[in-house]
């Protein structure tokens, strides 16, 4: 039987200009959302690298969220577009390592838009009550050998 | 092109005239229709206020009895029926509780309805978005050059919003029939509701709404006005001798259907279109069409006084 | 390691869902956690001083301040610290406001999360170094962009103040929306008198370089030191030969319907200044019309010109400028009301849009002043002014354009004023007067005779009943007053149309590295307490870029604009961003990556030693590099690989920790 996971553990990861600004928006016009999000400030989503990614699903987080500027928008005018580059194939990197795609959510959300990051931020605190918890996962992680992975 | 085809209700009745000539069109355009076996009513306007459920399930049973893999689109002559049929199956995509309860009724009669496999498609959307009015124009062999003919799409074909055609200001009813080298004016009340079942409820009300309407096409010298749904056909048709006898007018506007026109555009006989079903009689109409005289188009003089006008948003090459 | 952590209750904002004394106590417990206090108003200078105390008594070297976000107050703290004594860098913020207690409904959630918050802080803390942030010093030249009358006060000001300013606008001359009115409310003086010495000023300023017909292209740099790309397009006059006779735009033989400052009602020739108070002077060719750019003959400007200053070989130039600091008034779009089909613009003739019936209105318009239907002879008897085209509707704008209403009640007195006796209507949702002496006005227009119906006006129709009615236009509504529904004809109908963001608000918003809010208009630093600054340093908005709003509150932004940077450039320096990036020169393996992620080219390759270097005056801090290095080798200040893991690892370890412990079965 799967796990049921009542609360899934989150990070994210905001881009200072727009994402962080947006959550400051959707405090201040009060939209509420889960509490399982923990919010950590970067200047860019650039800025956020894959080994930082791994490195919070070792440590238990049982989804991350990288959060941008939309493509065009970004303060630093094209560091997003390294992070809608790097994420994708990040993502295959975590089928390798056996961990689900759906535990890392890469979305713009600007400044403006605070009910956005709300709604999306509800959206995916609900998605990952439907995984197992990633603590219980990591010892599987380890056991999950190259060799199974050639073997399909 | 092969669609489901729901008739309707009212083609078995007032609109018999409007189903038969879609059916006659279509074969001419290669549209192949497969009538829904043993469809039902699909409530009308009145069952939904009345009781929610039992009226989606009347509808949905329609969707279910299509067979979605062979025909992925079903094609109403109605504009009622096509409204319902999409709120149906748009609304139980939307709502779980809803889609659950539907299908829990339909299991009674050994159906089930999964939303989102069959859509709805008003004839007049098929023929001018999927046909194209470039090809019915090569297909036609009488010109409509004699003609005025007043579109008028009725309240439920551009609504709710998001149709497709505009919901204030519709267009491919009038692209349709200027196509066919009719005179279109552009007829501001296209989209106005026609009073539906007031008559029934409300006649002093339902005579000023088709007064409002007749008026209008009367002052636009309109030779006919030209309807894709069989509700607006009967109102506008039956009552006029009432809207003329309430408020002294005189109005013989023969209303007829757009298939209706189609017919004579590509040649069919008149005797086959079923005329003689309406109130009014489409004799002058026919008579004008017969005698060809092409209506000439007011020449547009440059007053160096006038003011300039904007373009329609349509006409605006910029906007476009 | 000495801590500090201060846990603000914010009145009731934090209070009310985190137990601020709870987690202030839980702090306490935290590794090198030397004090832990909560207090009403960390922000309030008493708050300031508790930290500043502790520093000096305790010796504190890290602080922590959970309260709101550092977007509003981490300069505040900073400050604070720094006349402790203390490096403003060692001190970081939890946002336990906006990020837990304003959007969590359960306190014992909010209080949880901020403890997870507070713990990462802490965490995070420990790995602070000291920064010094290097000074530059500012340009003291200054980019205005946008030659309405926001740009114009704010130009004035700051060349008054004896500064260079470039003034762009991309029209053939400056002016704006607010050249095209008549009067203006409440006080109905005309607005071409008032604004017109202005633009003379601002055009003949010596410190103000005036680029009309011009576009900014492109904007690199920071604060203190950006540098412009203009696009200065060819008028096709030589301006030093040029003596604005008009003896060209009176013999050009191409008539064209002039779409911005006639708003469409009138015509204008291909070369043409937009109106005779224009400044420059300088007429231009438009090229799209001009019968000798079409079709390669005609030159009867050239022929009439007496001082031989057509020039049609003239080409686009491009100038760079540099410049301390910009301000971005841009103005509005007037709403397309074509886009209401219901309300028949653009299908009926006798339906005008507001700025239209402004054109129409202003003595020097196309019908000299004259109140004419479309037909150019006809005077109405009945006019309709219906309020909110475009604006407070959830299907176009949801905003209130703001002058609407203002505009309207003095559209109804214009047409009372040319046309004793006339029957005015407005069919307005609400009348909206904030501003001195507007409900005065509104009163007066009550008592003039204007009739006000309360209601959306539902649509306007030529379906007309009886002979009365004949050529007349019908606008129906409910009028919510006496809940019936109205139906009245009138012969004329004005759209009192709302206020847009520009078209290509979300482009220029791009070239200066600014934000647009939802609905387009550009978005300032903070909505109530700095409306002028943008997320940007050193790039500051005025006007009705920022979002509608009349002529007393543009000019007065244009002058806040003004003043913000003239503290800039008082100032001299500013101070750069001291969390960059560092290459390790020992571990560098050479291969460039980071170059390529670099949005500013701001990394060097240095042949000789074959590894990376930052260029301190470059970097801006974003760290794509860091992500991009493969060795592990960049580091950037103050959002280094240990500071974010450590507070990645404060939160998830909190979070563990404070979860209940599984019942045995």
């Amino acid at each position: 039987m799967t796990e049921i996971n009542k609360e899934p553990k989150i990070i994210g990861f905001l881009c200072n200009w727009c994402s962080y600004a947006g959550a400051d928006g959707a405090g201040m016009a009060r939209r509420k959302y889960p509490p399982n999000i923990k919010i950590i400030r970067v200047p860019c989503s650039g800025r956020v690298s894959p080994e930082l990614v791994m490195r919070t699903f070792m440590q238990g987080a049982d989804g991350v969220m990288v959060l941008g500027c939309h493509i065009g928008d970004c303060h630093y005018s094209d560091g997003n577009h390294r992070t809608a580059k790097r994420f994708p194939v990040f993502h295959r990197f975590m089928d390798y390592m056996g961990i689900d795609r759906g535990r890392l959510r890469i979305q713009w959300v600007s400044a403006s838009e605070g009910l956005l990051f709300a709604e999306v931020v509800t959206e995916f605190t609900e998605s990952l009550r439907n995984l197992p918890p990633m603590r219980g996962q990591l010892k599987s992680l380890q056991r999950h050998t190259i060799a199974e992975e050639i073997q399909g | 092109m092969k669609y489901a085809y729901y008739p309707g209700c009212t083609a078995e009745a007032s609109g018999a005239a409007y189903d038969a000539t879609s059916r006659m069109v279509a074969k001419e355009l290669g549209i192949e229709l497969q009538e829904i076996p043993d469809w039902n009513c699909c409530g009308a306007t009145e069952y939904f206020s009345i009781d929610h459920l039992p009226a989606y399930a009347l509808v949905a049973r329609n969707l279910a009895l299509v067979d979605a893999d062979e025909t992925p689109q079903v094609i109403a002559p109605c504009s009622a029926c096509y409204i319902n049929l999409k709120k149906v199956d748009e609304n139980m995509l939307k709502h779980k509780d809803l889609r659950a309860d539907v299908n829990e009724a339909l299991a009674e009669g050994g159906l089930s309805y999964t939303p989102g496999t069959v859509r709805a498609r008003h004839f007049l959307d098929i023929v001018c978005n999927e046909v194209g009015c470039e090809a019915v124009r090569e297909k036609s062999v009488h010109s409509m050059d004699s003609l005025i003919l007043i579109p008028y799409y009725g309240c439920y074909i551009g609504r709710p919003e998001q149709n497709f055609d505009d919901t204030e200001n519709p267009q491919s009813l009038d692209r349709l029939l200027s196509g066919l080298g009719a005179h279109v004016p552009d007829y501001s009340l296209k989209s106005s509701c026609c009073g539906g079942h007031m008559p029934q409820i409300g006649m002093e009300i339902a005579l000023g709404i088709l007064r409002r309407l007749l008026d209008l096409a009367a002052k636009l010298n309109g030779d006919a006005i030209v309807v894709p749904c069989p509700m607006c056909q009967l109102n506008l048709d039956a009552y006029q001798s009432y809207v003329n006898s309430r408020f002294g007018t005189d109005f013989h506007i023969p209303i007829v259907y757009f298939t209706q026109i189609l017919g004579l555009a590509m040649g069919m006989d008149p005797s086959t279109l079923h005329f003689g079903e309406n109130v009014v009689s489409v004799e002058p109409m026919l008579e004008k069409l017969k005698a060809a005289q092409p209506i000439e188009k007011p020449k547009k003089k440059r007053d160096k006084k006038a003011l300039p006008m904007p373009l329609p948003l349509s006409q605006d090459k910029e906007q476009l | 390691m000495k801590i500090g952590v201060y846990t603000c209750h914010c009145g009731s904002n934090i209070a009310a869902k985190v137990d601020c004394e709870h987690v202030a106590e839980w702090a306490s417990d935290l590794e090198g956690v030397e004090i832990s206090r909560d207090y009403s108003f960390m922000c309030s200078s008493l708050g300031q001083e508790l930290i500043q105390e502790d520093i000096q008594k305790l010796g504190l070297d890290r602080v922590v301040v959970a309260s709101c976000s550092p977007h509003m107050h981490e300069p505040t703290f900073r400050g604070a610290c720094q006349r402790a004594g203390m490096n403003p860098y060692l001190c970081e913020m939890s946002n336990i406001r906006e990020h837990a207690s304003w959007v969590h409904e359960d306190r014992g959630e909010a209080t949880d999360k901020a403890k997870a918050l507070i713990a990462a802080s802490v965490s995070r803390v420990r790995y602070h170094e000291p920064l010094f942030p290097k000074q530059a010093p500012v340009n003291d030249a200054t980019l205005v962009v946008g030659g309405g009358v926001a740009g114009i006060q704010a130009a004035l000001e700051i060349a008054n103040a004896g500064y260079r300013v470039y003034l762009v606008e991309r029209e053939p001359s400056v002016g704006g929306h607010m050249a095209q009115l008549d009067k203006t409310f409440p006080t109905l003086d005309c607005s071409a008198c008032i604004l017109t010495p202005k633009m003379f000023e601002a055009g003949n300023h010596e410190n103000i370089t005036l680029l009309t017909y011009s576009e900014v292209e492109k904007v690199s740099g920071y604060i203190g030191n950006f540098t412009a790309k203009i696009r200065v397009r060819a008028r096709s006059i030589d301006e030093v030969l040029c003596t604005g006779c008009g003896l060209c735009e009176e013999k050009c033989p191409v008539r064209i319907v002039d779409d911005v400052f006639e708003a469409g009602l009138g015509r204008r020739k291909a070369v043409y200044r937009p109106f005779p108070q224009a400044v420059p002077k300088y007429p231009v060719i438009d090229r799209e019309h001009c019968t000798y750019f079409l079709k390669g003959k005609c030159r009867l400007c050239e022929k009439v010109c007496p001082t031989q200053a057509i020039d049609y070989e003239q080409q686009d130039r491009v100038l760079e400028v540099e410049v301390g600091n910009i301000i971005v008034a841009t103005g509005y779009d007037a709403f397309d009301a074509r886009r209401i089909p219901q309300y028949g613009y653009g299908r009926y003739p006798n339906v005008f849009s507001a700025l239209e019936f402004e054109r129409m209105t202003n003595a020097a318009g196309p019908t000299t002043g004259k109140v004419l239907l479309r037909d150019g002879v006809s005077v109405p008897k009945s006019v309709a002014i219906i309020h909110c085209v475009g604006s407070r509707d959830v299907r176009y704008r949801e905003h209130c354009s703001r002058v609407c209403c203002m505009y309207s009640l003095k559209f109804a007195h214009l047409v009372l004023e040319k046309l004793p006796g006339a029957d005015v209507y407005n069919f307005y949702i609400d009348i909206r007067t904030p501003g001195k002496d507007y409900e005065e006005f509104y009163h007066r227009l009550l008592e003039e005779g204007t009739k006000f119906i309360r209601g959306r006006a539902a649509s306007v129709s030529d379906a007309t009943l009886g002979e009365e009615e004949e050529g007349k236009l019908i606008v129906t509504g409910e009028d919510t007053l006496i809940g019936e529904q109205r139906r009245v004809p009138v012969d004329m109908v004005v759209l009192s149309t709302g206020l847009e963001p520009r078209h290509d608000s979300h482009n220029v918003a791009r070239t200066f590295s600014i934000s647009c809010s939802r609905e387009g208009f550009f978005k300032e630093k903070h909505p109530k307490l700095d409306p002028i600054a943008t997320m940007t340093d050193g790039v500051f908005i005025a006007g009705c870029a920022q979002g509608p709003r009349d002529i007393p509150d543009t000019v007065a932004q244009g002058s806040a604009a003004a003043a913000r940077v003239l503290s800039i450039i008082g100032k001299g320096q500013v101070e750069i961003e001291a969390a960059i990036a560092e290459v390790n020169a020992l571990t560098c393996v050479g291969c460039q990556m980071c170059i390529g992620s670099c949005p500013y080219n701001a990394i060097d390759f240095l042949e000789d030693r074959m590894v990376a270097e930052v260029n301190e005056a470059l970097c801006k801090g974003c760290g794509t590099c860091v992500a991009a290095c493969l060795s592990k080798s960049i580091t950037l200040h103050h959002f280094t690989d240990e500071q974010l893991v450590a507070q990645m690892m404060g939160a998830m370890d909190t979070l563990f920790a404070l979860e209940p412990v599984p019942m045995e079965a």
